[in-house]
């Protein structure tokens, strides 16, 4: 078996005296759709923000792909192949839908400063082709109406759908997404499920989600992994995870299990 | 596609030349007219750059005529040096025009130098460091007596005439259009709209705001020489936090990001500026309301609060003429 895409070692984090994230042990390995699911305030995204670098871990280490990325700035973890949407969307507003997709599309281009003062050929026949590129990833997201709309004119189903196009183009090998489902009714999270899947599947990308949505996370992760309190509490296959006293403990309380 | 759209900017350009030209061969413009024409361009050249900082990639810069102050000094001394060894080395432009750029790279180096150490801080803490810049800029001119202390730096050779402005002027605007709407510009804009975001999109958003501030550094260096050369002195008091202040005006009465908005400021905000010292003297000599010019910058201040309170975002908002915008094939 080969080593796993992503492998969490001992990892712990302080806020102060609080502990938001306490000795987590985890591989998320090549291929798959992981979940991370817990209540609110169990530390889901502290463990998002840890992996893209926005916090540095107290202890413990990151390796992605072998290489430990702990204390790398997070633009430096997206250029390797760590790419993620955000809870409350963050969409750049005033930009188009196309401008959107090309900021992550900035880094892999070429064309020096000078070349794009000036207009050089270089830089034209660069900008044609990132502009092809982004719209394929427009179609595939069916935003190809919206392409030149601003973003702030956008649905919020769309919004989400511009974020997961957004985070592709950065060419991620590992995408993680944090809560991709909220808000959305049911016939919007069962096209979230497919777009995922098809992510997944043509882009060759690892997916690792957080969510609180027990039927978005049944009907999609291979694996889950359930934390509280910066714990966890279970891992494994979602249909077995859920039958676990400890999680129906940490979602409903110890009553009502007793009961 | 580019060629056939790029000279929509160069006819706008051009009919601008050939008319103010005409009317300054024809005598309807008279001298007075045509400094004051040419302070507005420079003040294009100041507003665009600031514009590039605090409106696109959404920082906030009190200390922009800094920049200009170090382009003036720089180019100011140069031409005054030569000059004086030899008059006649004199006909020739391109001595002007190299102290002119080398005024501007001075600039970008002080701009480097601010910059990088400070942009890491953000908001109020970036403000009240780039402020600290300006003064201190000002202060250390006030105070060197090689480039003339408080007294300025005196007998700049005139070589800024109408037709020279213009062309800084013109190809800074273009060379500000083609960064913005290239990678780099939107790179830039990324992080006006959400810093964490443009980041986590992979962009080195420190590498971009040192940028910003850098080449508008350049930028507002030229206009400081171009302005020396013109008005033939270099003062302290011109680059105080007064001048930078009215910059800001200037960019947020156009619309922040909006360099069609700058544009519009600058030459609205010289032209009344001189109205209002007209008007103050007229109503001083004239009525006998006992008033300075200084009431002018109540007038600046007082439109300030109405830009806030009735249109937040500027004369122009975010958005550009489409003489300012290179069209892109839809596909």
């Amino acid at each position: 078996m080969s080593a796993p895409l992503l492998s969490i070692q001992d990892m712990s984090h302080y806020f102060g005296g609080l502990k938001a994230v306490s000795d987590f042990s985890f591989d998320v390995p090549e291929g798959v759709i992981y979940g991370l699911i817990g209540p609110n305030g169990s530390g889901k995204t502290t463990c998002f923000n840890l992996i893209t670098g926005i916090y540095t871990p107290t202890q413990g280490k990151i390796l992605f792909q072998g290489e430990n990325i702990v204390g790398q700035k997070p633009f430096r973890i997206v250029h390797k192949g760590i790419a993620r949407t955000f809870q409350n969307l963050r969409i750049f507003s005033n930009l188009t839908v196309i401008d959107n997709i090309r900021v992550a599309r900035h880094f892999t281009t070429r064309a020096g400063l000078f070349a794009s003062f000036l207009r050089l050929p270089s830089f034209l026949k660069e900008q044609d082709q990132v502009r092809d590129e982004t719209m394929e990833l427009i179609k595939l997201m069916h935003l190809e109406k919206r392409a030149y709309d601003l973003a702030k004119n956008l649905p919020y189903g769309e919004l989400r759908r511009l974020e997961v196009a957004r985070a592709l183009a950065t060419r991620p090998k590992l995408m993680l997404l944090d809560e991709p489902a909220a808000g959305m009714n049911p016939k919007e999270t069962e096209d979230l499920m497919n777009l995922v899947r098809r992510v997944r599947d043509e882009f060759k990308v690892t997916i690792f989600l957080i969510e609180h949505h027990m039927k978005f996370v049944t009907g999609i992760c291979e694996r889950v992994k359930v934390i509280d309190f910066g714990t966890t509490i279970a891992e494994g296959k979602p249909e077995d995870v859920v039958k676990e006293t400890k999680v129906l403990e940490a979602y409903l309380g110890r009553k009502a299990v007793v009961c | 596609m580019d060629k056939m759209k790029l000279p929509k900017l160069a006819i706008a350009g051009a009919i601008f030349y050939v008319i103010v030209q005409i009317l300054i061969v024809t005598g309807v413009l008279n001298g007075y007219f045509v400094v004051i024409i040419n302070r507005s361009m420079i003040f294009v050249i100041l507003a665009a750059t600031l514009n590039l900082i605090n409106g696109i990639t959404g920082q906030f810069s009190l200390g922009h005529m800094g920049f200009a102050a170090v382009g003036a000094y720089v180019s100011g001394t140069i031409t005054t040096l030569i000059f004086k060894l030899s008059p006649h080395v004199f006909t020739d432009n391109l001595i002007f025009i190299a102290a002119i750029i080398l005024g501007g790279c001075a600039a970008a180096v002080v701009g480097f130098l601010i910059g990088f150490p400070s942009l890491r801080l953000k908001g109020d803490y970036l403000a009240i460091v780039t402020l600290g810049f300006g003064e201190i800029i000002r202060t250390i001119l006030n105070n060197i007596d090689y480039v003339g202390g408080p007294r300025g730096l005196l007998g700049i050779p005139k070589f800024s005439d109408f037709t020279v402005i213009f062309l800084f002027t013109f190809f800074t605007i273009v060379l500000l259009r083609n960064l913005v709407q290239s990678s780099h510009g939107r790179a830039m804009l990324s992080i006006r709209e959400n810093e964490l975001a443009s980041e986590l999109s992979g962009v080195n958003t420190t590498h971009y705001k040192v940028l910003g501030f850098v080449v508008g550094a350049f930028f507002a260096g030229i206009a400081g020489g171009l302005l020396a050369h013109l008005l033939q002195i270099a003062h302290p008091t011109q680059y105080g936090f007064y001048a930078s202040s009215i910059l800001l005006i200037m960019v947020y009465a156009g619309g922040m990001g909006s360099l069609t908005g700058s544009i519009i400021a600058a030459f609205s905000l010289t032209f009344l500026t001189e109205g209002l010292r007209v008007g103050i003297d007229w109503l001083r000599d004239s009525v006998g309301i006992p008033i300075g010019t200084e009431w002018t910058m109540v007038i600046y201040a007082l439109l300030l609060i109405f830009i806030m309170l009735f249109k937040t975002e500027g004369f122009m908002g975010m958005r550009e003429s489409k003489v300012l915008i290179i069209e892109e094939k839809h596909v």
